[in-house]
């Protein structure tokens, strides 16, 4: 028997995979036929792999039916950003210059769900090398918010966030350097995590800010996203960065309840330029969980004007370098005729990357310049250091700080494309805790009148996951937002 | 007065092996004047006792045997090479030669 995967969790879904109470060859045909009915409006996806998700179903099928052994997440449908890199399955990074490039290898992330049971149904739009707030500047195609399809579903990982909501893939994975997992899963109502910084390996995820980026997972459940960063999170020999302690028990803690909790208001996340109906919504949320047993403690992140500057220094300045592998010679797209190799190389970037990988290159170099460097990149690492100090004060006084997502619920497609630093600015409250290392969740905390979701931000300490997991776990337990789903629109 | 102006933004293109045209080099160096105004409010703060941070979650950086591992092969690295030929990657001839000599010649 087929369940109707519209809302389904993922949990539910594996656990009805092991039980045999249905067959991962039916959850992936009500996927397939749901991304068939709804993503020519939605655009999340860059490739549906059908044969290949098929083959994987039947073998998963086949183990159960022997009573072999299979992993935790078994059978369930799965999509992944397209800046994982994918053994024999094309991967672009959202950008033209990585066009039919077919990866020799996996990403520790995306193999470690493999090896947990579950099965890809393709790869998901993003902005191009996860640069962008909006899913806009994807080389191919926007994303479409499944809740107002002239909206956008935010970036980078738009794609990753809109197919959870859209209920097109049954969890996804994503990446996360300046707010890319948490602003999508606020703006499509969904629950997005990102983890401590090395907590989930960066091997075959395509480098964009490499002290930045932190792949992690998109739910429709608290729980869901906890099953699916127990199987990604650990120690991983692949990566230098990677943080060697176990991964926690993630799924427990979303049921652990938050009884005696501390958590902490940062008054510089509720200032001036927050749409009203956010603050009404997160300051509603701040009460549901006071009502569940936490204690509220006003706290001070000083530094937060600063971190938005801080954190485009920064980035830009990895990616400047990051981006100067892509030269159209190992690779990628390769101009059609250059008579040098500095000509191939000038040709082959100036055609194949978009406008905002072009300005982040151009930014970055400039400020690593020689007579330049101290003033900006230099300034940005101290200053990145204050910021870091600011949530260690703040966790001597709280377990977890709660704030909003996002200023603004979803914007119209097209409406701040033109300013670049105009949609740089929306960043506010997402850009500090990559730049500490440190986790964060989002999840929906209610509606505008409009019927767009608004999303509640918990943060917690290095390795804190559990911490986060459980505020989010018992906000979620006590409310019905997360029941809520976006119209079917085909 | 503009923080970084036209010529600039052409001299970097050019070092990091970019070419744009002369709209985008117009239309940037309106953008990043704009973004570079902004980041520059960093500058006002004072950090003269604080180290630069490198580096988000502070361990040790674990050891492992300096031991030949598995790697690609040859075929598997050049399998998404544009142009390769004998087992490697071509490019437009570097050093002066003959033309018509294998090596020469485009993309």
């Amino acid at each position: 028997m087929a369940p109707d995967v519209r809302g389904a969790s993922l949990v539910a879904l594996a656990a009805g995979v092991a039980a045999k109470t249905w067959k991962s060859r039916d959850l992936v045909e009500a996927y397939l036929d749901r991304i068939a009915r709804l993503d020519r409006k939605l655009g999340c996806f860059l490739l549906v792999d059908r044969d290949g998700v098929r083959r994987a179903a039947d073998a998963v099928d086949k183990k159960i039916a022997v009573g072999a052994s299979v992993g935790p997440l078994a059978g369930v449908p799965i999509g992944l950003k397209d800046i994982f890199v994918t053994r024999g399955i094309e991967t672009t990074a959202g950008s033209k210059i990585l066009k039919g490039f077919i990866p020799p290898y996996e990403s520790t992330a995306s193999g470690r769900l493999a090896a947990a049971g579950a099965i890809s149904l393709g790869k998901l739009n993003m902005d191009e090398f996860a640069m962008g707030s909006s899913n806009e500047n994807s080389a191919f195609h926007p994303v479409h918010n499944p809740w107002d399809l002239e909206r956008v579903p935010g970036g980078s990982s738009g794609g990753s966030a809109a197919a959870v909501a859209a209920s097109l893939c049954a969890g996804t994975l994503g990446t996360d350097t300046g707010g890319s997992i948490r602003q999508p899963a606020s703006l499509c109502g969904v629950v997005g995590v990102k983890p401590t910084y090395g907590r989930v390996s960066r091997y075959g995820v395509i480098a964009f800010a490499s002290s930045l980026d932190h792949p992690g997972p998109f739910g429709r459940t608290v729980e869901d996203a906890a099953a699916l960063l127990e199987a990604i999170a650990g120690h991983d020999p692949m990566d230098s960065t990677s943080i060697p302690q176990p991964a926690g028990r993630y799924r427990e803690a979303s049921k652990a309840g938050l009884a005696g909790m501390r958590v902490g208001v940062p008054k510089e996340y509720f200032q001036a330029g927050m749409d009203p109906e956010v603050e009404a919504a997160v300051r509603a949320a701040l009460d549901e969980l006071a009502r569940a047993g936490a204690t509220l403690v006003p706290v001070s992140l000083p530094h937060t004007q600063y971190a938005i500057a801080t954190y485009y220094l920064i980035c830009m300045a990895e990616a400047s370098s990051n981006l100067a592998r892509y030269d159209g010679v190992r690779y990628g797209h390769r101009t059609a005729d250059a008579g040098s190799l500095e000509e191939l190389y000038a040709k082959t970037r100036g055609e194949g990357f978009g406008n905002e990988p072009k300005r982040r290159i151009i930014l970055g170099t400039y400020v690593l310049r020689a007579g330049y460097y101290e003033a900006y990149y230099g300034k940005a690492l101290r200053v990145r250091r204050l910021i870091a100090n600011d949530f260690t004060a703040a966790f001597s006084q709280c377990d977890v700080l709660a704030t909003p997502t996002s200023p603004t619920p979803a914007f119209k497609i097209g409406e701040r494309s033109a300013d670049p630093l105009q949609m740089y600015l929306a960043d506010i409250y997402t850009v500090a805790p990559p730049l500490a290392g440190v986790p964060a969740l989002s999840q929906c905390c209610g509606f505008t009148k409009s019927g767009l979701p608004i999303g509640l931000q918990s943060i917690g300490p290095a390795l804190g996951e559990e911490a986060i997991f459980r505020v989010a776990g018992a906000y979620e337990a006590r409310t019905d937002w997360h029941k809520r789903l976006p119209e079917d629109k085909s | 007065m503009p923080r970084i102006n036209s010529e600039e933004v052409r001299e970097i293109a050019a070092l990091v092996r970019l070419r744009l045209d002369e709209t985008e080099v117009e239309r940037m160096t309106h953008e990043l004047d704009g973004i570079l105004g902004y980041i520059e409010t960093v500058k006002n703060l004072s950090t003269d006792e604080i180290l630069p941070m490198t580096h988000a979650v502070p361990f040790d950086c674990p050891m492992r045997p300096d031991e030949p591992g598995q790697s690609l092969t040859v075929d598997e690295a050049l399998q998404n090479a544009p142009r390769r030929r004998e087992g490697s990657f071509e490019v437009p001839r570097i050093v002066p030669g003959t033309p018509g000599t294998p090596g020469t010649g485009g993309a």
